[in-house]
């Protein structure tokens, strides 16, 4: 219940709040650190931390690219951990772990999640982890007070949809398309319902992820979502303009959050 | 999730959200072809007219006479239309892919042979196609990738990661995440989420049944011993499936041993000691990984069985011992092949090769009344570039150097 808690204060204040996402060890985690110090100054909501995996089969180029050169350069789980607990100890907002079930499976599930828990991480993305082979870990989760973060596509129906609703917590992560991280999405009418939908199916703050790349996009969501996500989009700023050009870009987005609060 | 999607402890089906659905209506397209004798014979009159089944079991009289054990019989799965044993897979879903009213096709290959027949069945049926496939098995195989773009394929070079055929998996489920209402991911091996392992074994059973009656014919009882390749484990299931409970025939997988078990430079994931349980590419197995979950590098010299992780139907059968596990090294491989060829002339793939391994090894401890069957599960004309370089043949070095000195005018 924290992080939902947390969420709808938040929300209380703006009309949309903003997740990003950073890849641990990519370009460095030292890097990550300057990253993740200019989006909690930018005023973004939580930050999703993506333990590198070498078969991230959800996430588009520029996510495979940065979890592949990640552990090319040695990143491993135990210094992704330390580092989740020390963004955790520092700043105020919530801190989420995204990796691939394999992760969690190789470090033991309870071994995982009551380190998570002692680190006061807020929440679990596992995008290859159903709730068909992984409702117990979102229930030993939940009883740790780490939010198990379900994934709504527009492909599912809404039979479905409650049934995941049921396992999650926190709030409900939508893709906006079908697909992989990283292609701009085009958020055309059928977006709409498919938001509508996920919203009657549920009543955990809804998330949109996959493509949000511009102010535009994050507008594109208000009166529709709770937060909006944005991924790829800031590793791909990190690569062409370096650390220092995550600040305004953030700004930019967040600007469009505070605007009418 | 439904009981049938695990064996034992292995298996299972972890896929993103996104396709949960597409997974629903292949389950009941796939319970519905199993439970129609329609589809088998469909099935079987395909195989029977468009490729070469059933395909002989050849005794092979001057191998078994060399070894001086027992009777060699060898499958040929290399007669099948394409080469190779993946025709029966790719036929058979092609005419599930009918069934279900998709228009595309997609499919990852290694040794190009599993993309070569997709090419081949898309092309018969009218499906559009792409091919995913690593760049070092590209680099490999160039002939393959040749067939399959006459054929109307498209081919997709995958740069990522190890750029093998675990890193064309990945891509090929990036593109089906995508496409999933006009496209069916034709999965080459026993592997990945469920239903496909089961599926994939059920089409390939087609070897075993014809394997059994030919060697009851043949030699007038059930073999004493069945090797097999191990890559995926699809032609290893599709023999051994026939003879499963048998308590006077042993099952034999060969993995690629590469330079050796303790050279860390192999693919073998149940004889060796480099593997542990894991869950990737949707299923849960024995994968070449670290402590830390990430994926090994493996190494084989064919391209066909260096695969990180193996059938979960396979992993089930090693840990209640039903099947036993063996690898086989590059060396020893090109040596099988050397003495098939002179021996039978048969030229058995690179992948095959590794069953003649230890079939060669265990033969003379059999008494010449045993028989023993190999599965060839295709023929290694495909491989003639890395066959030549393994014996450093002078004059097939002279003819490409001629050939690109004649590209380059």
């Amino acid at each position: 219940m924290q992080l939902e808690n947390y969420l709808r204060q938040k929300k209380a204040t703006k009309d949309i709040l903003l997740m990003t996402h950073i890849v641990l060890g990519y370009p460095s985690l030292d890097a990550n650190r300057a990253v993740i110090e200019q989006m909690v100054a930018g005023g973004v909501d939580c930050i999703e931390m993506q333990i590198p995996f070498t078969e991230p089969m959800a996430d588009g180029p520029i996510i495979l690219k940065a979890n592949q050169e990640s552990i090319a350069g040695g990143t491993t789980v135990e210094e992704c951990l330390a580092f989740g607990a020390e963004m955790s100890r520092t700043y105020e907002i919530p801190f989420l772990y995204m990796t691939y079930y394999n992760i969690i499976y190789k470090y033991g599930e309870a071994r995982f999640l009551d380190r998570a828990a002692a680190d006061g991480i807020a929440g679990l993305i596992l995008p290859d982890l159903p709730p068909e082979e992984g409702a117990e870990l979102c229930a030993a989760a939940r009883k740790r007070g780490i939010a198990p973060i379900l994934i709504f596509a527009p492909t599912s129906t809404e039979v479905r949809m409650r049934e995941l609703s049921g396992h999650g917590a926190g709030f409900i992560y939508c893709t906006a398309r079908r697909g992989v991280t990283g292609k701009h999405s085009q958020l055309d009418a059928d977006f709409g319902d498919y938001l509508q939908r996920c919203r009657a199916a549920t009543d955990l703050p809804l998330a949109v992820g996959f493509g949000i790349q511009s102010r535009t996009d994050v507008e594109a969501l208000i009166g529709l979502a709770d937060m909006a996500v944005i991924g790829s989009q800031t590793i791909k700023l990190v690569d062409e303009q370096g650390v220092a050009a995550v600040g305004p870009f953030i700004a930019t987005l967040n600007d469009v959050s505070g605007t009418s609060s | 999730m439904d009981s049938t999607a695990y064996f034992g402890q292995w298996g299972g089906s972890f896929i993103p959200e996104v396709l949960h659905e597409t997974f629903r209506h292949l389950e009941r397209a796939f319970a519905e072809i199993k439970s129609d004798p329609a589809f088998w014979q469909e099935y079987i009159t395909l195989m029977s007219t468009y490729s070469c089944r059933p395909t002989p079991l050849t005794h092979a009289e001057n191998l078994s006479q060399h070894f001086g054990g027992a009777q060699i019989y060898i499958k040929r799965e290399d007669l099948n239309h394409t080469g190779a044993h993946k025709a029966n897979n790719v036929m058979g879903q092609g005419l599930l892919v009918k069934r279900m009213g998709k228009t595309r096709v997609i499919a990852e290959t290694g040794a190009g042979q599993h993309g070569v027949a997709t090419a081949t069945m898309a092309a018969k049926f009218g499906f559009d196609c792409t091919i995913y496939m690593g760049e070092e098995d590209v680099a490999r195989q160039r002939p393959n990738v040749f067939w399959m773009e006459k054929m109307g394929a498209t081919v997709v070079t995958v740069r990522d990661g190890s750029r093998t055929l675990k890193d064309a998996i990945n891509e090929a489920f990036r593109d089906w995440v995508t496409n999933m209402d006009t496209t069916h991911y034709v999965f080459g091996t026993a592997c990945g989420p469920a239903p496909f392992p089961e599926m994939v074994s059920w089409l390939q059973s087609i070897i075993g049944q014809e394997a059994r009656e030919q060697i009851l014919r043949q030699h007038g009882r059930l073999p004493a011993r069945i090797y097999a390749c191990v890559g995926g484990g699809s032609n290893s299931l599709g023999i051994f499936s026939s003879f499963f409970g048998e308590a006077d025939t042993e099952l034999v997988g060969v993995e690629a041993g590469g330079h050796g078990l303790d050279s860390g430079q192999h693919a073998s994931r149940l004889c060796g000691h480099d593997a542990s349980p894991g869950v990737a590419q949707g299923y849960k197995t024995m994968f070449l990984q670290n402590s830390d979950g990430q994926m090994l590098d493996t190494h084989s010299v064919s391209a066909g069985l260096d695969y990180i992780g193996v059938s979960p139907i396979l992993a089930d059968h090693w840990e209640k011992k039903t099947v036993r596990f063996e690898a086989a090294t590059d060396r020893e491989v090109i040596e099988a092949l050397d003495l098939t060829m002179k021996k039978e002339g048969i030229i058995p793939a690179l992948e095959s090769a590794h069953a003649f391994v230890q079939a060669f090894k265990e033969a003379p401890e059999l008494s010449p009344d045993d028989a023993v069957i190999i599965n060839m599960s295709g023929r290694g004309d495909k491989d003639i570039f890395t066959i030549a370089q393994a014996f450093d043949d002078p004059s097939w070095k002279d003819f490409i150097i001629q050939r690109a000195a004649a590209y380059q005018k």
